[in-house]
């Protein structure tokens, strides 16, 4: 089991409330992604659930017991923390077992746990070797290992793939995708990576200065992101935001359109002169000036597009994609 | 762009460290040369250096005038004792200091340091009467208390230094693997501050070693260690330098062979976190 409630949460730091009256129900087996710029309190939350951090007033409930006041060793969480936060005068071994050793479990059993765990994560050969003679990604992997042995009722990610090179990200991204589908264990993720939290969660969950912003699975921000700062946040290249007399066509103050959703064609409604293009072979991204909107259009066009900076170009939305906003920010349904 | 090393330059600044070296590790010499000089070359004029009749005489008069060894090992209990007294209270202390401060965490700190600031003879008055009390003038026991005292801000300084370089994470992913407090710095903390540990171990055993002021003042002849040795021999009814100078070697001797053999460990503890 593995289901966190939070009631009415609030967490400040002397003056400053970092985090706001917030409720949130994270559902058993659910892959959730606390997403959001830095410091919009989306770590502080995870550590508010880990009991690293004290509430300042409300109640989390693990498994609908309230655990607000229960140490952090006794949540039965295992958290994984973005420098690794390995035992670096320990082996691996003794890492990945040091959690079984304060739990008080018999050797026997250890050994059978780590194995498997050593087994699952390509660490067996390294089991003998300390930390520091281990790469960035061998290192992860220890201490999501030392965090599998514990058999949590919960994993907690702290931005667990910032410290890695691109290409290493992607691989453990997917091995970490990959050890939610093997375990089917709750699993709380923190990143400002919002490619991470699309391609991960199953819920994602929104955060600017201590609020949630929005709550639902990747593709329901996608679609219908309840206000400009989600839109802005979910989705790369950025929905392009324009405001004045096109969006008042629209009946909004402002409307967003997503840069895919955006066609290239000479006789366009809109026109404008290409600032740059990105050719990345598989898309090209046209970042467009001079068309009256907005300082930049984005344009995320299939395939290889033959423009270069200077060249005229037409475009044309595709009027069902438009997302709708009113003077507060908010999305018109 | 480094700055060009020519090699006149660097045998002028290795000769420059050699003099300094040689000045600061005079007096030691010289004392250790005059310990086997007999008293009218140790105070001849001019001084004589190398070129002598080196006689251990005054070492054997030395030990048959005072036990040697009763001295040396006060010193080493009451040195070592007060160091690990000193280490036992000031590891949970430090700890609470680099890992859970609080807006007060600097001015306790700085507090602490300022008892060092107030000259010792300002609270012999009261602490010797404290003794009388108590029954601890001249015992190895009330030596220790007050040397572990006198030194516990230089210890929990130094380990608060130490300590404050450990990335509380993992003190925290000990917390989340269960660990409770005690295991937490026994398990975990302790291990990895070994080296900062371990020359504010070997620091504090030399202050101790040396300290002057109230092992003399505090001990008559029960508790009294290797100062107190020499301090016996600086007579009232004229000095006989080449005899104290035997008492003072074999004084230091024993924290100058552990501080050689340590001062790699020293030199590392000592610069430890100046480097980030």
């Amino acid at each position: 089991m593995g289901q966190i409630t939070l009631e009415q949460v609030t967490k400040r730091f002397g003056e400053v409330d970092v985090i706001r009256p917030l409720d949130l129900v994270i559902e058993n087996g659910e892959f959730t992604v606390f997403v959001g710029p830095s410091g919009c309190g989306k770590s502080t939350l995870l550590r508010l659930i880990a009991g690293l951090e004290d509430v300042t007033s409300g109640t989390i409930r693990i498994d609908g017991k309230d655990a607000t006041d229960i140490a952090p060793a006794r949540r039965g969480l295992a958290m994984v923390f973005q420098s690794y936060a390995l035992y670096p005068h320990m082996s691996v071994r003794k890492n990945i077992a040091f959690p079984l050793k304060m739990a008080g479990i018999d050797k026997a059993e250890q050994d059978r746990r780590i194995a498997q765990a050593a087994a699952a994560l390509n660490l067996t050969d390294y089991l003998d070797r300390r930390p520091g003679q281990l790469s960035g990604g061998q290192r992860q992997r220890v201490a999501i290992g030392r965090a599998i042995v514990r058999e949590p009722s919960a994993f907690l990610f702290d931005e667990p793939l910032s410290n890695l090179d691109a290409a290493l990200r992607v691989g453990m991204r997917l091995e970490i995708s990959e050890l939610h589908e093997r375990l089917k264990t709750t699993m709380i993720y923190v990143t400002h990576d919002q490619v991470e939290a699309m391609t991960m969660a199953d819920k994602i969950v929104v955060l600017r200065a201590g609020r949630i912003e929005q709550v639902g699975s990747p593709l329901e921000l996608y679609r219908s992101p309840r206000n400009l700062f989600v839109a802005g946040f979910i989705g790369s290249p950025r929905m392009n935001v324009i405001a004045g007399a096109e969006a008042a066509r629209h009946g909004a103050h402002t409307i967003g359109i997503r840069p895919e959703h955006i066609d290239v064609a000479a006789d366009g409604r809109w026109q404008g002169r290409v600032g740059v293009a990105e050719h990345l072979g598989s898309d090209t991204f046209l970042h467009i000036h001079d068309t009256g909107l907005a300082d930049t259009i984005t344009v995320r066009a299939p395939g290889e597009v033959g423009m270069r900076h200077g060249d005229r170009v037409g475009l044309s939305p595709r009027t069902d994609q438009f997302h709708r906003f009113d003077d507060k920010g908010l999305r018109i349904s | 762009m480094p700055r060009a090393v020519t090699t006149r330059r660097k045998t002028v600044n290795t000769l420059a460290a050699w003099a300094i070296g040689l000045l600061i590790f005079f007096p030691i010499l010289w004392t250790i040369l005059t310990s086997f000089k007999t008293e009218a070359t140790a105070i001849a004029d001019p001084p004589v250096f190398l070129f002598f009749d080196w006689t251990l005489e005054n070492y054997a008069v030395v030990q048959e005038r005072s036990d040697y060894m009763r001295f040396l090992w006060n010193s080493v209990i009451i040195a070592g004792g007060s160091t690990l007294l000193g280490i036992l209270v000031a590891v949970p202390a430090a700890w609470s200091m680099a890992f859970v401060p609080s807006k007060r965490t600097k001015d306790i700190l700085l507090w602490m340091l300022s008892t060092k600031m107030l000259p010792a003879v300002g609270v012999l008055y009261p602490i010797y009467l404290v003794f009388i009390q108590l029954g601890l003038l001249d015992t190895r026991v009330g030596l220790t208390i007050v040397l572990m005292l006198i030194n516990l801000p230089i210890i929990v300084w130094m380990l608060y230094t130490y300590f404050r370089e450990i990335p509380g994470e993992i003190l925290e992913a000990a917390r989340m693997d269960g660990a409770t407090l005690k295991e937490e710095i026994l398990y975990v903390l302790t291990p990895m501050a070994v080296p900062g540990i371990a020359s504010t171990i070997l620091l504090n055993i030399i202050l101790a070693w040396n300290e002057a002021f109230w092992t003399l003042n505090l001990t008559a002849a029960n508790a009294a260690p290797l100062t107190a040795f020499i301090a016996s021999y600086s007579s009232p009814e004229g000095l006989f330098y080449a005899k104290l100078s035997a008492a003072s070697t074999m004084a230091i001797a024993p924290i100058l062979i552990l501080g050689w053999f340590s001062q790699k460990q020293l030199v590392r503890g000592l610069t430890f976190g100046a480097v980030k």
